[in-house]
Order: structure tokens, then C-alpha cells, then sequence
């Protein structure tokens, strides 16, 4: 049994025995006085119909004298036990409900109820830790996928806006320090079903700590932190983290590399974005030429360090001239918002301007500026409220950085879809010209609208067709899966993007690949695409479809009687196809 | 010397005094079974059942279910002398009065049981 079983109990103890108490008086003194019949006759009362008027008495609901009406004696005495025993049954009804009201006693109540929630999950769920811009957002992403999450979070107003955000999957949360092992372990750290622990809090040393936690409450399990120092990484890196995020170093990298290939960029922006959403419009930030960096906080640290490796001319322009690690030449004293600060920066001759400040009304204030100088910048923002975007839009800033989103992203496809992790990352190691090419192949496939990307493994549980094991799945090729199960001479709008074979992985695989169990497979296509396939994946008769052309014969019967058909030499009839 | 130790034990004491009193004597014999030995009994046991309640310990959770298991048996015993009473035109008959005494003849073990517990505990504590 747990507290609040003993916590009920021991709140209740005094109310009780005084009920009882003031029961056992009240009957005893109504048997005791001797009563009278109607006729007059003397009628001692049992404890039975004692018991009965007490009881009716002392809840206020007074059916009257019965069975007989009283004598005086007996009215004085209930007199007396009316006072006594209602006033003290008021006393022990309100102790209750003071108790369901008492507020450790209702969290003790949501405590439990959580608990015993997280622990009846029987799908596979993500622990997230902090429910701030980017948690919420990871949460709907994974919400979206079906992918189970269970939240805690320190800010009570959070775990009410989590009650409001209308989720498809239901999400239990918690109001707790997530800093508590316990309270982690009370949130399913423990849970088989647990796949890992995502620390998104505001607060670095509250995600080294869970990070801590984790690695040492659970050993095996993912550990996914939030870093915006580059020690509280080191550290967190030092015991196995698996995965660290940094926004700004994150966004910086993504930035360079949109400088050196903007294919490259672009094809990640399709392939990770919102499917169904319209394909954004390629950005291509200038390679070549003076670029302005305002603030030399963490972001600028951080972009400083990515551009400077691509060779670019740069200028610092920040306020504080007592920053550490601040370069020696190329820095200019002062606020990016004034306009004699930016022409001392060039900003005539620039061909792009960083506005990286932590505070959304000076980034704006640069930029408004700035595009008044110089009308051909390309501006790049850093966002820090989510609220602000609409302003950020109408400014006219090329690209807007907001740190919650770009972690909410890379987590995202790391939980829910690992193998386009992989691919985004091997396609790093591609030249140039292999994420144009792959560009114009999807812009040939889809309409204007994001394409959906998803993976499939071949196990029994996801694909059983292609596990059943027969003559059919035996030499089973990527153009099987991409071709349409209602015509077998058309193909499904599809890309297999990677397969994995024996942690062998092959990018952009050719459709005469052969696909065995226990392979991983990435796929894109229009949207509406991967129901058609899950078909082909589901369906033994679909596969034998695809495979031979032909509808084979499903039940029992049929199938004998083909078998005899075939016997006999009368050819089968053929399928549609 | 701790009271609630005090009230406690005498209590759970009297409960079980008052139940062997009420079940000695000729077991068909109503004469032999006072009503108001009952009423006191059932309530003895009642505060004591309550007594009981909050305690997290193995032993707290033993005596809690015995003071249970004789309420339970008390309370069938008292339905049965309600009906008999009441319910019967016939009235109090020796086979009635034997069934009441046998249902709290099972209370008095329970509640042996629970001052037995109580006595081992105190010489645990003494240890």
C-alpha cells in the first residue's frame, strides 16, 4: 500500500473514535430509558432500533420518533444526543473533505495517479524533461508520430498548458524537480518500455544532472541533453551522453554548410520539414565578401568560429569590449542599432549582416538599420520569443534562427527517424552536384508540398509479407516495395534514400537491391504514398501480386482446386495485370 | 511510558476481555449472553479497529487486518441477533444464540491474535 491509504487513515483517526464514542453513548442512553408503546404498555427500545434513530439523527435526517412516539425522558436525552452527535458528525465530514482538499494530499493524489499511469504504458515513450518552447514543440512533433512521451516539468503553468494543447497521443505529466532522482524514477526512467531521456530544461546544470542520473540509474539507456555552454558539454560528453545539443553551434554548422552547398542545405530543409507543408524557397547566403557579426555572445561565438572556417572576411560589432576570446582585430566598439557604429563596420561595401543579440527588440532595431544602408544584405536573425516571428517576417531577414526549433528538429528526426539522421549526415560527405541532382529527381516526384519521409524495417511485426519466407520473398528487390500494388506496371512516387544491411549503410540504394530481413530502409515520396506501400509490406497476397503478375487464390479450397487445375494441365488464369 | 502506547494497549486488552466475556458460558444459553456485553464489545473493538489505522510497519498491518477479520465476524454475529429479534416471529432461539456465540467465539481468536502481536512487538522494542 502506499501514503496516501495511511495518510487518509491517520488524518481520520481522532474523528473517528470520537463518532464512535458519541454513537456508543448516544445508544446506550437511549435503551436505558425506558419507553412506552401506542397503548401505553412499557417498550424498553433494542439496541437495534437505538442504533437506527441515532444513526438518522445524527446525519440530520430526522424521520421522527419511531417506532413509537418518545416519552419525555427519552426527547430530553435525544435532545441532548442531537447536539452531541451532529455536531460531531459535521466535525468528522469535514475532516474528510479538508483532507481531499489539503494540498499535499492532492499531490500525493496526482503523484500516484501519475505513477501508476507511466506505469501501464505498454508502448515504447520518450521521457522528456522541461516543457518550454522547445520541449512543447518536441512533444507535438513526437505526439504527431505517434510516438509516446511522458513530461515532467518544475513550472506548474506548463504542465497545465501541456493539459490544453489537445495532443493526439495522451501524455502524462508531472509537476516535479526534475533534478530529483526520484522524480525520474517516478516518471518511467526505470520502465522497460523506457527508449530514453530527453533534458530540454532552460537550466544547463539541471540537464548535466538528469544526464548524471540517467546514465547511472539506467546505464544502457539514450540520453538526449540540451547545452548552450560549451564546459557543461565537455562534461556531459565525458560520461557518454549520446547525444548533446548546442542551438547555436547547431545553427552555425547548418549555416556554414548552406554557404559552401546550398543544395545540401536545401535537401535537408525539405526532407526534415513538416510534411504537407509548401517546399521552402533555397536560401544562398553570399560565399564570397565582408560579412557583419552584432553580438558576440554564445551564438556569435559560435557562428564567429563556423564562418571564419570558410574563409570569410568578418567584422565584430559588440557593445562590451571586456568579452573573453573576443578577437583581436576586425572588432567594432559599440551597439549594432546605431547607424555610425555599422558604417564603421563597412556595412556600404558588406554582404551580410548577423543580427545575434539576445534580445529580439535590438536584433530588429540592427537590422531595420541596417537595410536602411545598405538595401542588398543578406540578414541573418537570431529570434529568441517564438511570439516575435511575425515581426522577424515583416523585417525582411533572409534567415531566422530560433534556438527552441532547431533543437526541436534535430531531436525529432534523432527519436523518430534515425536513419534520415544518417542520411543527412552521410550526405555531408557527398560533392555537390549529388544534392542537386537529388533536388531536381524530388522536384520531378512532388508537387510544391514537403515530401514525407519514413523508414521501415523488414521484421515479422512491421512487414510481414515480405517476412513470410516463400518462394516470393526470397529474391525480393527495392522495385518491388516502390511499385504500385493496384497496377503493377506503374511505380509509387518514391525514393528509397538509404538502406541499411548489417549496419551497412548505402546511400541512395538502386532499385535492383536486394532487400533481406533485418534490413532498414528510408524512403520520401508525395504524401499518401506510404499507406499504398504499407500494403505491398502487409499483404502476402499483394506481394505475390507484384512479384508474379498474378491474383493468387486465398482460401483453402481455391487453392486445392488451382492445385488440381495445374494437375491436370489446364493453365490457371492469369490476373489482371 | 508513552500514553498513546497506553491507551492503545488498553484498548486492544479490553477488546479482547470483553469478547471472552461475552462468549463464556452455555453457548445456547441466552441467559448466559448479555446484550450489553455485545454493544460493548463492538465498540471496544470499533475504537480499537480505528486505533490501528495509520500504522506502516509489517506488525501495524497484521494487527490492523485482525481488528478487520473481528469486526467482520462482530458484525455478522450482530446482523444475525438484529434478524432473529426482529426479523422472526419465533424470537431469540438457542440456536440462534449458539450461531451469535460461535461468530464471536472467531472474533475472540482474532482478537487473541492481535494481543499476542501486540506483546511480541513490545518485546521487540525491549530487545
Amino acid at each position: 500500500m502506499d501514503s496516501i491509504v495511511f495518510l487518509i487513515m491517520r488524518r481520520m483517526r481522532a474523528p473517528l473514535i470520537l463518532l464512535i464514542v458519541s454513537y456508543a453513548v448516544a445508544i446506550m442512553g437511549l435503551v436505558l430509558i425506558p419507553g412506552r408503546d401506542a397503548a401505553g404498555n412499557p417498550w424498553p427500545m433494542g439496541f437495534f432500533h437505538a442504533f437506527y434513530v441515532v444513526a438518522y439523527t445524527s446525519t440530520t435526517i430526522g424521520f421522527g420518533e419511531i417506532p413509537y412516539p418518545f416519552t419525555d425522558a427519552q426527547r430530553l436525552w435525544v435532545t441532548f444526543t442531537i447536539f452531541g452527535t451532529v455536531a460531531i458528525w459535521l466535525y468528522a465530514a469535514g475532516a474528510l473533505i479538508g483532507l481531499l482538499q489539503d494540498t499535499t494530499f492532492s499531490r500525493a493524489l496526482t503523484e500516484r495517479r501519475f505513477r501508476a499511469r507511466v506505469q501501464r504504458l505498454r508502448d515504447p515513450f520518450y521521457l522528456v524533461c522541461g516543457y518550454g518552447q522547445t520541449g512543447g514543440a518536441l512533444v507535438r512533433a513526437l505526439a504527431d508520430r505517434h510516438q509516446r512521451a511522458v513530461v515532467i516539468d518544475l513550472d506548474p503553468e506548463r504542465i497545465s498548458l501541456l493539459l490544453l494543447a489537445n495532443l493526439r497521443e495522451y501524455v502524462p505529466a508531472l509537476t516535479a524537480d526534475a533534478r530529483r532522482p526520484a522524480n525520474l524514477l517516478a516518471a518511467g526512467l526505470d520502465h522497460p518500455r523506457c527508449l530514453g531521456i530527453v533534458a530540454l530544461t532552460d537550466v544547463n546544470e539541471t540537464n548535466l544532472k538528469i544526464a548524471i542520473a540517467a546514465k547511472l540509474l539506467r546505464p544502457g539507456l539514450r540520453v538526449v541533453c540540451r547545452s548552450d555552454s560549451p564546459e557543461v558539454a565537455a562534461d556531459m560528453a565525458s560520461f557518454g551522453t549520446d547525444h548533446i545539443y548546442d542551438p547555436f553551434d547547431t545553427f552555425a554548422l547548418h549555416m556554414a554548410i548552406a554557404i559552401e552547398a546550398p543544395c545540401l542545405t536545401l535537401l535537408r530543409d525539405w526532407l526534415i520539414g513538416e510534411s504537407g507543408a509548401p517546399l521552402p524557397e533555397p536560401q544562398c547566403p553570399p560565399a564570397k565578401g565582408l560579412w557583419i557579426l552584432c553580438g558576440f555572445g554564445r551564438f556569435g561565438r559560435a557562428m564567429y568560429r563556423h564562418l571564419k572556417g570558410q574563409g570569410l572576411e568578418l567584422v565584430i560589432v559588440e557593445a562590451d569590449p571586456h568579452l573573453t576570446d573576443l578577437p583581436k582585430d576586425g572588432v567594432i566598439l559599440g551597439h549594432g542599432t546605431g547607424a555610425a557604429t555599422l558604417e564603421r563596420a563597412h556595412i556600404q561595401r558588406a554582404v551580410a549582416l548577423v543580427a545575434g543579440t539576445d534580445n529580439d527588440a535590438t536584433n530588429l532595431s540592427i537590422i531595420m538599420t541596417a537595410r536602411q544602408l545598405n538595401r542588398d544584405l543578406f540578414v541573418v536573425a537570431r529570434k529568441n520569443h517564438l511570439d516575435n516571428g511575425e515581426l522577424f517576417r515583416r523585417v525582411g531577414a533572409q534567415v531566422v534562427m530560433h534556438p527552441s526549433m532547431i533543437i526541436t528538429d534535430g531531436i525529432r528526426v534523432r527519436l523518430t527517424l534515425p536513419l534520415l539522421w544518417e542520411f543527412i549526415t552521410l550526405s555531408r560527405f557527398q560533392d555537390t552536384g549529388w544534392a542537386c541532382e537529388l533536388i531536381s529527381r524530388l522536384c520531378g516526384l512532388l508537387d510544391t508540398q514537403i515530401p514525407q519521409v519514413w523508414q521501415i524495417a523488414v521484421e515479422a511485426n512491421q512487414a510481414p509479407a515480405l517476412c513470410a519466407g516463400d518462394e516470393h520473398t526470397a529474391n525480393l528487390t527495392l522495385r518491388r516495395l516502390v511499385t504500385d500494388p493496384r497496377d503493377r506496371t506503374r511505380a509509387l512516387p518514391v525514393i528509397p534514400l538509404l538502406l541499411e544491411h548489417n549496419d551497412e549503410r548505402q546511400l541512395l540504394p538502386d532499385l535492383d537491391q536486394r532487400v533481406r530481413k533485418g534490413d532498414q530502409v528510408l524512403f520520401c515520396g508525395r504524401d499518401g504514398a506510404r499507406a499504398v506501400m504499407d500494403w505491398t509490406l502487409n499483404d502476402p497476397h499483394v506481394l505475390h501480386y507484384l512479384v508474379t503478375g498474378e491474383d493468387a487464390p486465398a482460401g483453402w479450397v481455391w487453392r486445392r482446386l488451382a492445385q488440381r487445375r495445374r494437375r491436370r494441365g489446364i493453365a490457371a488464369p492469369g490476373g489482371e495485370g | 511510558m508513552n500514553p498513546e502506547k497506553v491507551v492503545f494497549g488498553f484498548f486492544i486488552v479490553l477488546a479482547l476481555t470483553l469478547n471472552f466475556g461475552f462468549v463464556i458460558g452455555d453457548i445456547d444459553n441466552p441467559a448466559h449472553h448479555d446484550k450489553w456485553d455485545f454493544f460493548a464489545v463492538i465498540v471496544v473493538n470499533l475504537i480499537a479497529t480505528v486505533l490501528k489505522f495509520g500504522d506502516r510497519s509489517q506488525v501495524g498491518a497484521l494487527l490492523l487486518a485482525t481488528s478487520l477479520v473481528a469486526i467482520l465476524q462482530l458484525s455478522a454475529a450482530a446482523l444475525v441477533w438484529i434478524i432473529a429479534v426482529y426479523g422472526t416471529a419465533a424470537g431469540m432461539a438457542p440456536g440462534t444464540m449458539a450461531t451469535i456465540v460461535s461468530l464471536a467465539a472467531g472474533a475472540l481468536v482474532a482478537n487473541v491474535i492481535s494481543v499476542v502481536l501486540l506483546v511480541i512487538e513490545t518485546f521487540l522494542l525491549r530487545r
